[in-house]
């Protein structure tokens, strides 16, 4: 038992770093998305989505490989932080363009969209 | 590996900085810069960490604050062209 929770000990630092791999690569996934998709929403979507999923997979590795509590707490309140005020700063973009009069993409338009060029 | 977090963040930050150059609309690059401020709060910590220095977290803490505010700040100026009116519709007049 206390060989098992050694080896959980020791090995932390290496699953926290792999965590943190793991939320970078999220990041290009999403910034992909952004530059690939036609539309605000869409973009936004992809932005929004994988800011969070990245963020917090890269968080719970940095948490992993934090030396002590100070460090593990400052993390948990950036964690806090982004949590309830990634939604609302993408609430806020979305409603902005809304109400600029950008419609969303749909049905013909998006076919017709996609016949030119996508940038 | 955790270098590789590193770079795999820059790449992203980078990436992102396409859409904030040409984008079509000023949402776009709202959004963009958005974006690219969470993952700079990202690089930060992880920068702290690849050089051994956690220390970095306070101010990766302040950058969050601040992009956040910036963000609001810079939609309700895209909506009013001012920063003198209330937020919410129901509010009292704002002086001009």
């Amino acid at each position: 038992m206390t060989d098992l929770l050694d080896l959980i000990g020791r090995s932390l630092p290496a699953i926290g770093a792999a965590l943190c791999l793991t939320g970078g690569l999220l990041a290009i996934i999403g910034t992909v998305g952004v530059l690939r998709f036609p539309d605000v929403y869409t973009r936004l979507h992809a932005a929004s989505v994988t800011d969070t999923s990245a963020m917090t997979v890269a968080i719970i590795g940095m948490v992993m490989m934090s030396p002590d509590w100070l460090v593990a707490f400052k993390l948990v309140a950036i964690w806090t932080f982004f949590f309830l005020t990634g939604p609302a700063s993408s609430h806020a973009l979305a409603n902005a363009a809304h109400v600029a009069g950008i419609k969303p993409l749909t049905g013909k338009s998006l076919k017709h969209e996609t016949q030119g060029d996508l940038s | 590996m955790i270098g590789a977090a590193a770079l795999a963040f820059v790449v992203a930050i980078a990436l992102m900085l396409i859409r904030a150059l040409r984008g079509p609309t000023l949402y776009d690059r709202a959004l963009a810069v958005n974006s690219i401020g969470t993952k700079i709060v990202l690089l930060l910590g992880v920068l702290g960490f690849v050089t051994g220095r956690p220390d970095f977290l306070d101010i990766s803490l302040l950058y969050a604050l601040i992009n956040f505010v910036a963000t609001i700040a810079v939609l309700k100026f895209f909506r009013y062209r001012s920063f003198g009116v209330p937020l919410s519709p129901g509010g009292e007049e704002g002086s001009k």
